[in-house]
């Protein structure tokens, strides 16, 4: 079983990075594109024997404590 | 050796495609059959391919390399180890060296240049020494190139990345462009490391039956073919190549280095040894050939990061950040504590043996059995053909027009891409973490690193001026020596030894091969005659694309010492009123200067020449000058001549300087030629500095004043803001890489 | 003072921290390894900077659940002095014993300078024996930028929470002073209870005169007299 974690800045952040992208889009030429808001994707690989809710709030845990940064950082979680 | 081969793959796997990937010559098989006195198998050409290639055999340059000095009194180790040691007195020694990762930097420039940075720290602290400062000569194509910008963005953030995680000071550098790197960037690597006299750890294997061990990072399929693909031309198919790039892991190499150095405070190392190109397999061989003994090795045993490895990718990985060891029996649980503390991988490979050989077996066979000198010592040499180049006429100084507007000439010099502020760059890289770095980017003529604990301070620098080198090699190598013999002394520091790091185009053509005879032979001319031998280095063959080679890069990195830096130099002028003097003769020297390409659009002429006593006899003099307190501020004069020097001094102290020329020559070519064994100073006691010059026969002459005013003026000819000045030398990088 | 400086596996400033300490107090500090758990008694806890686990997912996130930041924390708890620099006030930050959180630098780019900090708030045992009304020390990190929401920035000033603000030579704080975008100029800051300080500048960079000043010399001797 695979969790699939997304972490990006709260609103209200200031994402350079994303903004650099914005930068460098235009300067390609690329239109039409609003904002660019950039973050972390984390895969875990999960024992399969975990059932699924469970695999979703332990998941949550990690996130809560390490992965994701509370204070600047959201996070979505997808179990598949 | 029979009985082994019966075991080993079928020799009938070898086809003319597997020999040329291997990247010998049907020669050069046929040369490693006859001396096995059997076909190899896959794995062992593969294996002899790497080892043969000119980056780790140095084939094309060895017979060259041969002829340059060596030895003094204060070398402990010349070329040949991990690194070069000398001797820095008090039982205390400077370890350093620097390396290139040309070819991995342009496919990839940010791993390219940090993993060159992770390896030649790892030669540095293989040796026993603590890392304490790192220095990076940088070449890019013309800032038009579209792939300039990101080469060289890539670059100074992986280099930045890597040394400042590991924390070790970046101090200094230098950086170019010119079109002739369009294709090849040049990322040159050094490190300087101190350790005690007494506990220096070099690479000979020795004692039958002892344990070899495998410790750092696990093993990849990584960079696998790097030590051959640094042997090649580019073909305008570097994208083909990505593959093979290494990833580093800075902060695995911290844990490295600690746990090496942790180690090495106990008796437990024989023989120890970096995996750098070609990995474990240089790693190996080498160790065993210092050694003349065999080793075996079970590949089982390898740490490894992927599954179901095969022994040419174990053998030829170049993952990042592992090193071997011989160890003294009974010390492996010590030692595996220590590893394990800082979390690395330790595992023991098998051992030493009598056989001479590289024995290796892979899941209970043996898989490759042959011997070390055939590997390692009987490598084939060649004596290439080569031309010296076309002689370039001497330019008069009368022939340079000269500038309708002096102030703007002089903006232009010190805002173009080669003499503009690299500000931008240096403030990516940690040049204070150790807390010991007294002059870091733009200090001093070269930078100062106190040697922890004590009084005494390293000078070093990096130095190489390619277009003299391009017309006139042999002038142009003994110029980069006798630049950095200069740069050291003008921070007080005596000039002990170098390192050299050469970087030139296909040597199989004779035109290139002329270049590289060449800058040796000047190079040779000038250790020899400032005693000032090399002790380390690295060649880079093949920066060619298309057929088109660099202009030759023999970069040196030297180092020195002084013993109370309380009195080492800067060069920034430090107060209104200061005496500015000129150290040495201007002959007012525009042949293949900077003025010439930047303003006139001429690269040509025969280059500066260097007399070498000269140089030493002011280089001696600005030292004993510095030692007595005589002087305020000290540079050396380079490119773009004497008020670019002086236009440095300036911008470093924020102070103005109001100059009166007098001269025969025509004004533009005393202020802009190149002549070489000069440096300004600054002084408040001219009396004794010129007292002083008189008794040594040392030419100097009062060419002004420092001022309060802020602006620089030269007589009637010349005057500019130092802030406009300052706008138009700091504002050229930043502008160029952000707009 | 007697103190003791907490050594992650990547710290890298850990020695220039006991250098400058044993000059400062004239008493060698405890070199404190990650997995202890127990502190020895002491009045300062530095954690030094450097890239303690080699701060791969967030700096300083992985260092604020190890061994020994509990003992760290109950040091604080019970009124001991705990200064983070650099690498040590990301990881006070991510431990919560700071309030807002480290971004990269507004230029993406690690900084390597010396920047002129203005003395906020002299009423701490970092800051009580600073003399000037600036300080001139290094700073060299990649992710320096302070950030916090409005809420928690307003108290940071009403408290005298924030102690030294990025500004330029003559004491002007301003957008060009501010190397690294932090919020309001943020530099450093202390807790409410102004025991505990994070600071992104090096001033154990600062204290020899070969260092080319000596301004961080001067935050130490406030701790010394703060004690004393």
């Amino acid at each position: 079983m695979k969790a699939r974690v997304h972490i990006t800045l709260k609103n209200g952040v200031l994402d350079p990075q994303g903004k650099a992208v914005h930068n460098a889009l235009k300067s390609l030429g690329f239109e039409g594109v609003d904002d660019v808001r950039q973050g972390k994707y984390i895969e875990l690989q999960l024992e399969d024997s975990l059932p699924e809710d469970q695999a979703e709030e332990k998941v949550k845990q990690m996130c809560e404590k390490l992965l994701a940064n509370t204070v600047i950082e959201n996070f979505d979680i997808e179990i598949a | 050796m029979t009985m082994a081969a019966k075991n080993l793959e079928n020799s009938s796997d070898i086809s003319p495609q597997t020999i040329k990937d291997s990247g010998l010559t049907i020669e050069e098989y046929d040369l490693l059959n006859a001396q096995l006195g059997r076909t190899p198998n896959p794995l062992e050409l593969a294996i002899t391919g790497a080892m043969w290639s000119e980056h780790c055999s140095y084939k094309s340059s060895k017979k060259w390399l041969k002829t340059l000095p060596t030895e003094a009194p204060h070398v402990i180790q010349g070329p040949g180890e991990n690194a070069g040691v000398i001797d820095i007195g008090d039982g205390q020694a400077a370890i350093f060296k620097i390396e290139s990762h040309n070819s991995p930097s342009f496919i990839e420039p940010f791993q390219g240049a940090a993993t060159g940075v992770g390896g030649i720290l790892r030669d540095v602290f293989t040796m026993g020494a603590r890392p304490v400062a790192n220095l990076n000569a940088l070449r890019f194509g013309e800032p038009e190139n579209k792939l300039t910008r990101h080469l060289l963005s890539g670059a100074v953030a992986g280099i930045g990345s890597y040394g400042n995680c590991v924390g070790v000071p970046t101090v200094g550098g230098e950086v170019n462009f010119h079109k002739a790197y369009n294709g090849n960037c040049l990322v040159n690597c050094m490190t300087v490391g101190i350790a005690d006299t007494d506990k220096i750890f070099y690479a000979k294997a020795a004692g039958v039956g002892n344990p070899i061990v495998y410790v750092g990072s696990k093993t990849g399929r990584d960079g696998i073919g790097g030590a051959t693909m640094s042997s090649e031309g580019f073909e305008d198919d570097a994208d083909a190549k990505r593959p093979t790039v290494q990833v580093g892991d800075p902060f695995t190499e911290k844990l490295l280095i600690e746990a090496c150095l942790e180690l090495m405070a106990e008796d437990a190392i024989i023989a120890i040894q970096d995996m750098g190109a070609a990995g474990l397999t240089s790693s190996t061989v080498e160790m065993a050939s210092k050694g003349e003994v065999g080793v075996e090795i079970d590949l089982d045993k390898i740490p490894a990061r992927e599954e179901n490895m095969q022994p040419h990718e174990f053998m030829l990985s170049e993952s990042q950040e592992r090193m071997l060891m011989v160890l003294k029996p009974g010390s492996e649980n010590k030692a595996r504590a220590i590893f394990e503390k800082w979390e690395l991988d330790f595992s023991i490979i098998e051992m030493v043996t009598d056989t001479k050989n590289l024995t290796l077996t892979w899941r209970g066979e043996t898989v490759a059995d042959m011997p070390v000198d055939v590997i390692v010592d009987n490598a084939p040499e060649y004596d290439r053909d080569w031309v010296a180049p076309k002689p370039q006429t001497t330019i008069k100084a009368e022939d340079i027009p000269e500038p309708s507007d002096y102030a703007d000439t002089l903006v232009k010099l010190m805002s173009c891409p080669d003499m503009a502020s690299k500000r931008w760059i240096y403030e990516q890289y940690d040049s204070t973490v150790m807390a010991d770095t007294f002059a870091g980017p733009g200090k001093a003529a070269a930078a100062i690193v106190r040697v922890h604990g004590t009084q005494k301070a390293l000078a070093m620098t990096t130095d190489c001026t390619p277009r003299y080198c391009y017309a006139d090699p042999f002038q142009g190598g003994a110029q980069a020596v006798a630049e950095t013999y200069r740069n050291i002394s003008a921070t007080g520091a005596k000039p002990l030894a170098i390192t050299n790091n050469l970087n030139f185009g296909n040597p199989e053509r004779p035109e290139i091969m002329g270049q590289f005879v060449g800058c040796v032979g000047g190079m040779r001319n000038a250790c020899e005659e400032l005693e000032y031998p090399v002790i380390s280095g690295n060649v880079s063959l093949y920066n060619e694309t298309s057929g088109k080679g660099i202009l030759p890069a023999p970069v040196i990195g030297g180092v020195g010492v002084m013993q109370d830096i309380t009195k080492a130099m800067t060069l920034n002028f430090k107060a209104a009123e200061d005496t500015i003097v000129l150290i040495g003769e201007t002959a007012g020297w525009m042949g293949s200067s900077l003025y010439l390409r930047e303003i006139e659009g001429q690269e040509k002429g025969a280059p500066p020449p260097v007399d070498l006593a000269t140089e030493k006899r002011h280089a001696d003099f600005i030292r004993l000058s510095i030692e007595e307190e005589l002087l305020t501020a000290a540079h050396d004069v380079s490119d773009g001549g004497l008020l670019c020097a002086v236009a440095d001094m300036a911008l470093a102290g924020n102070i103005g300087a109001d100059l009166q020329i007098e001269s025969n020559i025509p004004l533009h070519t005393f202020l802009f030629g190149e002549d070489q064994a000069r440096f300004v100073v600054t002084t408040q006691n001219t009396d004794a500095l010129l007292e002083a010059a008189a008794q040594a026969g040392v030419p100097a002459t009062v060419i002004g004043k420092t001022n309060a005013s802020g602006t620089l003026t030269v007589g009637t000819d010349l005057a500019t803001d130092l802030a406009a000045l300052r706008t138009a030398h700091e504002g050229w990088l930043p502008n160029y890489m952000e707009n | 003072m007697k103190s003791a400086v907490i050594v992650f596996p990547g710290s890298n400033c850990d020695r220039d921290a006991q250098v400058a300490l044993r000059q400062i107090t004239g008493q060698e500090p405890a070199m404190v390894w990650h997995t202890e758990s127990d502190l020895p008694k002491v009045d300062l806890v530095v954690l030094p900077g450097g890239f303690s686990y080699g701060d791969y997912l967030r700096c300083g996130a992985m260092a604020s659940h190890s061994n020994v930041m509990k003992a760290v924390k109950d040091h604080a708890e019970q009124g001991g002095l705990l200064l983070g620099i650099c690498n040590g006030f990301q990881i006070l930050v991510e431990s919560h014993l700071l309030p807002g959180a480290m971004l990269t630098n507004k230029k993406l780019k690690f900084i390597s300078r010396n920047v002129h900090l203005k003395v906020e708030n002299r009423d701490t045992p970092f800051s009580k024996s600073i003399t000037g009304e600036t300080i001139r020390i290094p700073i060299a990190n990649h992710d320096g930028c302070y950030f916090a929401d409005d809420a928690t920035l307003d108290q940071l000033e009403q408290n005298g929470q924030v102690v030294f603000r990025y500004c330029d030579e003559t004491g002007a704080v301003n957008d060009n002073a501010n190397v690294n975008g932090s919020l309001r100029n943020i530099a450093g800051i202390c807790n409410d209870r102004k025991n505990v300080l994070g600071m992104m500048p090096h001033p154990e960079r600062a204290v020899d005169t070969y260092h080319g000043g000596t301004d961080g010399a001067e935050l130490f001797k406030s701790m010394v007299e703060a004690l004393a």
